[in-house]
């Protein structure tokens, strides 16, 4: 099923067991919310933090009566996801109700799609390592959100122990697309990285900000295993309750040894749902086997099928933008760049689009790469800040790659540069200028420090005459010291062995 | 001056517009005649007294602003249809206390009217029943014969039209919830096409069927109020524009119209003076100029237990709701959530919701949706192609309304099955989605006989006019004297039974208008 | 044939509690009921398509317009328990 070069494959890959190797198969299953306006089936306004049940409606509480009537938006943004995972989109989708009850969902039956949803048969290719890997994606339907269950006294926040619980329904019936992948994923870390791009690729469609915190992107596993180079499938268990991708990775680690031990003591996996704990890394069984959910599907009479205009799904499909994986490949190829710094570069669309802007400029592009991947995200990264905000516009950044280029400065004084732009909130130029950070190349003012280098480490020079001409470099590095690298390598060099040999 | 058994809506229009009577006056003798009857009938859960002197009087002073076709006049609404400000129960314990938030769209468009609500009128609890044996809180009574029962689910509104306790009133049609008890009162009753009246605000028993209508002591009056609460709705994904606005009818003939009597219909149980009254008016259609065959359904028999598929299917998510958790009936004292559930629901809802609710729960579960509820939705394919076949030879289809006439109370209320049976001639209409009206066509025992059209979907004017020529030939003007309480009451044996929540039985709720 | 654990276990689904001589009266009246409906599988319907809905309209959305909704004192005035301004529920148990 993987992609590039199915034959050779990690060493991450394989889970050494007692008595052979063993493999993981993995599916995801990704619920992500929209950032529609409005809830799916009401007119209640999307919030975050606002104060608790101050965006309800009888709809959203299911007062008696109510009726649910389907956010076009909504299915326009679940249509984009559906469409850049390369899934079919049938010409009609049903929704159903599934019933359960529990406090966060008022009606007791969540309003979601079934066996005709919205889109069917994707795939989503995504890099792990070096290697680029596919995953079918199954199908990506719509849905509707729970509300907030807080749950008090007792261990604050905790179910188990909580004297009693508290339901907010501001976020209740905010809109959900869930994307449900098959069983291709070969590894805990291969997981890992699929969510993370598959979250950059959400972000880059403009329908959700996928805001961690806020719990925006959430994620179930499925995991088995088999013995390694097999085509069969395990028994399967699912893993709830990893909030953050580094618990993904840590639950789906946890759980493949524990599997193997089972099937190697001869035992079977049992199917059933663990809750993994971030606190002590393990996995524990959420429900019992008699309380497993009985659903009880069934077309939901209050919506009518929606029917998906083959010509408004191309309108949908043609407003795409250029999604992470093909740029990565563009930039390759239209920069020069090596695959890793395109994937460093081009994945995330933001940080993609300030590097063309300042590529833009007329600027060398790999070396407008290196200063973007080194100290432009570097300060992004400490300031906090997206790409494309804060001081370092690509018009000034691209100004500081002319002038390393041109050699005006050293690429050690533009980093000072770099600083300073950051700070002061000035044109590189200016600030060359103001901190006199230009390069030195005028023999007439490097030669007085050249001798006073020369003079001041005599034994350095004996060694130098006596043959050892690799100290030339120990007094490089002083004449680069003493002008606080600005003078010219080159200039420095040739006045240095003038000095010497002489 | 007014005669509440007697005046037609439209009549009442001419008094009030001739200056002859006042909207006051007018809601005044209804609430008088609701003061005199009612702790006979039981029509009304909520008589909104207060509130409606006060609005009819504000229309009275306020006329100019306050015109419209419907202003200032009277009118009982069903208590499964939510109106802000006044309590709505649906007849449950569940929803003793439940105030709503929200006005449904029919009720709204009413109010837009400037019609005077009397109050919210009693049915089986969530509409779930063919007496109105099975509310929480009364057994309405039938008041052509106390001792029986009013028909259901909208007992309540036909009882109170056939009582004069209400000019006119609006019900709701999931299998036969409207026409039954029109023909068991004998007033005239319709369920339109499904999608014509909004849902919004309708507190759903089987969202695929139901439907809101008139119940109205004329075909005239029918129409006239059913024309006001049409249209499509942007709050209910499933209602319609109209096809066409619905007329007021006026047509005396019934030339050229080809009427199919489906011989299933007649196959099953009917009774013979129901048989007789049906025949007669048959008879009256041919003299109007109609012709009458016979015609074939062939799935009728199917029909029900499709129905008692379906209908409890879809209930068993729409009562889901109803957790104690965020409006209505909490039991006390649960220590966790899923016993609070279960608590609530036990003691809230009475033995007929229950029993749905486990069919509905039970035909969706594992292993059964394919035997129980797939199938059902098939042969619910097969009884529209029923009536699609039929309407192509046919402009409608005729029968009784109801196999019998209104029974004893309690006679039925012990067995399911019996009762269900009540619909066998309205439920096929509700699984095909089409308009059918019933109107009163003499008397059996002197009790009154239902007759019912149906027509293809959308053709409410064409049903509407065949029924006013229908009406006015058979003239049917006999009043109920509210007579034979007594022996009914001491024959009783139903009154327990027709208790199902029992201490709740008598009380009211408590909520007020505000 | 339904039986008494199935009413039971169709009860729990449902979260209805049921006294137990409802189950047995219940269990009983299913029974009847079913036996009834079972007269559907006299037909065969392997080739007729099922109808979840007698409309034809398909596609029926709204625009994504945020519309005035409850106030929290509204949404909050019908429930049995409130605590912080949030509807209070017994423990998950
Ligand atoms: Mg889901
Ligand atoms: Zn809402």
């Amino acid at each position: 099923m993987t992609g590039g070069d199915a034959a050779v494959r990690g060493a991450d890959r394989i889970v050494r067991g007692m008595r052979g190797d063993w493999e993981a198969v993995i599916g995801l299953e990704v619920h992500v919310e929209l950032d529609t306006a409005t809830k799916m089936f009401c007119s209640c306004a999307v919030t975050k933090g606002d104060p608790p049940n101050t965006h309800t409606c009888p709809v959203c509480l299911a007062h008696p009566g109510a009726l649910p009537v389907v956010n076009q938006r909504a299915v326009e943004y679940a249509t984009r996801i559906a469409l850049a995972l390369d899934c079919t989109v049938p010409p009609r989708n049903v929704f159903h109700r599934k019933n359960y009850f529990y406090p966060d969902l008022p009606k007791a039956y969540q309003i979601s799609q079934y066996d005709e949803p919205l889109a069917v048969d994707g795939c989503f290719d995504y890099w792990s390592g070096d290697e680029k890997l596919r995953c079918r994606i199954d199908r990506v339907h719509m849905e509707e959100d729970a509300a907030k269950l807080i749950h008090a006294g007792g261990e604050t926040g905790r179910i188990t122990g909580s004297e009693y619980s508290l339901v907010d329904f501001n976020r209740g019936g905010t809109p959900l697309v869930e994307i449900v992948t098959e069983p291709d994923i070969p590894s805990p870390a291969a997981a890992r990285d699929f969510l993370q791009q598959l979250r950059e690729l959400v972000i880059e469609l403009g329908v959700s900000e996928c805001n961690m915190e806020e719990g925006q992107v959430r994620w179930d596993a499925n995991i088995s295993v088999r013995p390694a180079g097999s085509s069969t499938l395990g028994t399967r268990t699912e893993l709830k309750n990893m909030n953050s991708f580094r618990f993904l990775q840590q639950a789906l680690e946890s759980e493949l040894p524990r599997q193997v031990g089972i099937l190697e003591a001869g035992g079977t996996v049992e199917q059933e749902t663990l809750h993994f704990d971030p606190e002590t890394g393990t996995t524990t069984p959420l429900r019992s086997k008699e309380e497993a959910h009985d659903y009880r599907y069934f077309p939901e009479p209050d919506l009518v099928p929606l029917a998906m205009d083959p010509a408004w799904v191309e309108e949908v499909r043609a407003s795409l933008p250029e999604l992470p994986l093909a740029r990565v490949a563009r930039f390759a190829e239209q920069y020069g760049l090596s695959r890793a710094d395109a994937r460093v570069i081009a994945g995330p669309g933001a940080l993609a689009r300030f590097y063309e802007a300042v590529v833009a400029q007329g600027v060398d592009p790999k070396l407008a790469a290196n200063w973007t991947m080194g100290e432009y995200l570097a300060h992004l990264n400490a300031a906090g800040l997206e790409p494309g905000h804060g001081h370092v516009t690509p018009e000034r950044l691209a100004a500081l790659v002319r002038l390393v280029a041109d050699g005006v400065v050293s690429t050690s004084a533009a980093k000072d540069v770099f600083t300073k732009m950051i700070e002061e909130r000035a044109e590189p130029a200016a600030i060359v200028a103001k901190h006199g950070l230009g390069r030195i190349s005028d023999s007439a003012a490097l030669g007085p420090v050249v001798a006073e280098v020369v003079a001041a480490n005599p034994s350095q020079v004996e060694q130098y005459r006596g043959g050892k001409r690799q100290v030339l470099g120990f007094f490089v590095g002083q004449v680069m010291k003493a002008t606080g690298g600005r003078a010219d390598p080159a200039v420095v060099n040739e006045l240095l062995q003038k000095a010497l040999d002489g | 001056m007014v005669d509440t058994m007697r005046l037609t809506a439209r009549e009442a229009k001419k008094l009030l517009v001739d200056g002859e009577v006042s909207s006051a006056e007018l809601t005044k003798a209804y609430l008088d005649r609701i003061a005199a009857v009612e702790d006979r009938v039981h029509a009304y859960i909520l008589v909104t007294a207060d509130n409606a002197a006060k609005y009819s009087t504000k229309v009275d002073r306020e006329m100019q602003a306050m015109r419209g076709p419907l202003a200032g006049l009277p009118i009982a609404v069903k208590d499964n249809m939510v109106t802000e400000g006044v309590t709505t129960t649906c007849a449950s314990r569940i929803l003793h206390n439940y105030m709503p938030v929200y006005t449904a769209t029919a009720v709204r468009r009413l109010w837009d009217d400037h019609v005077v609500m009397l109050g919210k009128t009693n049915l089986d609890e969530f509409a779930m029943g063919s007496s109105t044996e099975n509310s929480g809180f009364a057994v309405t009574r039938n008041p052509w014969d106390l001792g029986t029962v009013p028909g259901g689910s909208s007992g309540g509104s036909a009882a109170a039209v056939a009582a004069g306790e209400a000019l006119w009133a609006l019900g709701s049609d999931t299998g036969g919830s409207i026409r039954q008890p029109a023909a068991l009162c004998g007033v005239v009753g319709m369920k339109p096409t499904y999608g014509l009246v909004s849902r919004y605000g309708l507190v759903a028993f089987a969202s695929s069927l139901d439907q809101i209508g008139p119940l109205t002591r004329s075909v005239h009056d029918c129409a006239l109020l059913l024309r006001h609460i049409v249209g499509k709705d942007p709050r209910d994904a499933t209602s319609v524009v109209a096809p066409a606005p619905i007329e007021l009818p006026s047509a005396e003939r019934l030339d050229g119209l080809r009427v199919g009597i489906p011989r299933e219909y007649l196959a099953a149980g009917i009774e013979p003076g129901v048989r007789a009254r049906f025949e007669e008016a048959v008879a009256l259609i041919e003299e109007l100029g109609g012709r009458c065959v016979e015609v074939s359904l062939p799935h009728t028999e199917y029909a029900l237990p499709a129905y008692y598929i379906i209908a409890p299917a879809e209930a068993s998510a729409n009562l889901a709701r109803f957790d104690g958790v965020r409006y209505g009936y909490r039991a006390a004292d649960a220590d966790d959530v899923v016993t609070m559930y279960e608590r609530t629901r036990g003691e809230g809802f009475g033995p007929e919701v229950k029993r749905r609710i486990m069919i509905g729960t039970y035909a969706l579960s594992a292993g059964y949706y394919e035997a129980y509820y797939g199938r059902a939705q098939r042969v619910r394919t097969l009884v529209r192609r029923d009536f699609t076949d039929v309407f192509g030879e046919v402009d409608l289809v005729a029968s009784p309304t109801s196999p019998t006439v209104a029974f004893p109370v309690g006679a039925r209320a012990a067995d399911p099955l019996a009762m269900y049976v009540s619909d066998v001639c309205t439920i096929p209409a509700n699984l095909a989605g089409l308009p059918a009206l019933s109107i009163p066509c003499g008397l059996s025992d002197g009790l009154p006989v239902g007759f019912q059209f149906v027509g293809p979907a959308f053709s409410e004017n064409r049903v509407l006019d065949a029924a006013h020529a229908l009406e006015t030939a058979l003239g049917f003007t006999a009043t109920p004297s509210l007579g034979g309480a007594e022996a009914a009451l001491s024959q009783s044996g139903g009154a327990e039974a027709a208790s199902p929540t029992g201490d709740a039985a008598s009380a009211p709720p408590e909520g007020t208008a505000s | 044939m339904i039986g008494e654990d199935d009413v039971r276990h169709v009860a729990r689904l449902a979260r209805l509690h049921l006294e137990q001589d409802e189950v047995g009266r219940m269990t009983g009246e299913l029974a009847r009921i079913l036996a009834h409906i079972d007269k559907m599988s006299e037909l065969d319907i392997s080739a007729v398509p099922p109808t979840a809905h007698v409309l034809d309209v398909v596609g029926v959305t709204r625009s994504d317009r945020v519309e005035p909704g409850l106030s929290r004192e509204e949404a909050l005035r019908n429930a049995p328990a409130v605590v912080d301004d949030c509807f209070r529920v017994p423990k998950m148990g």
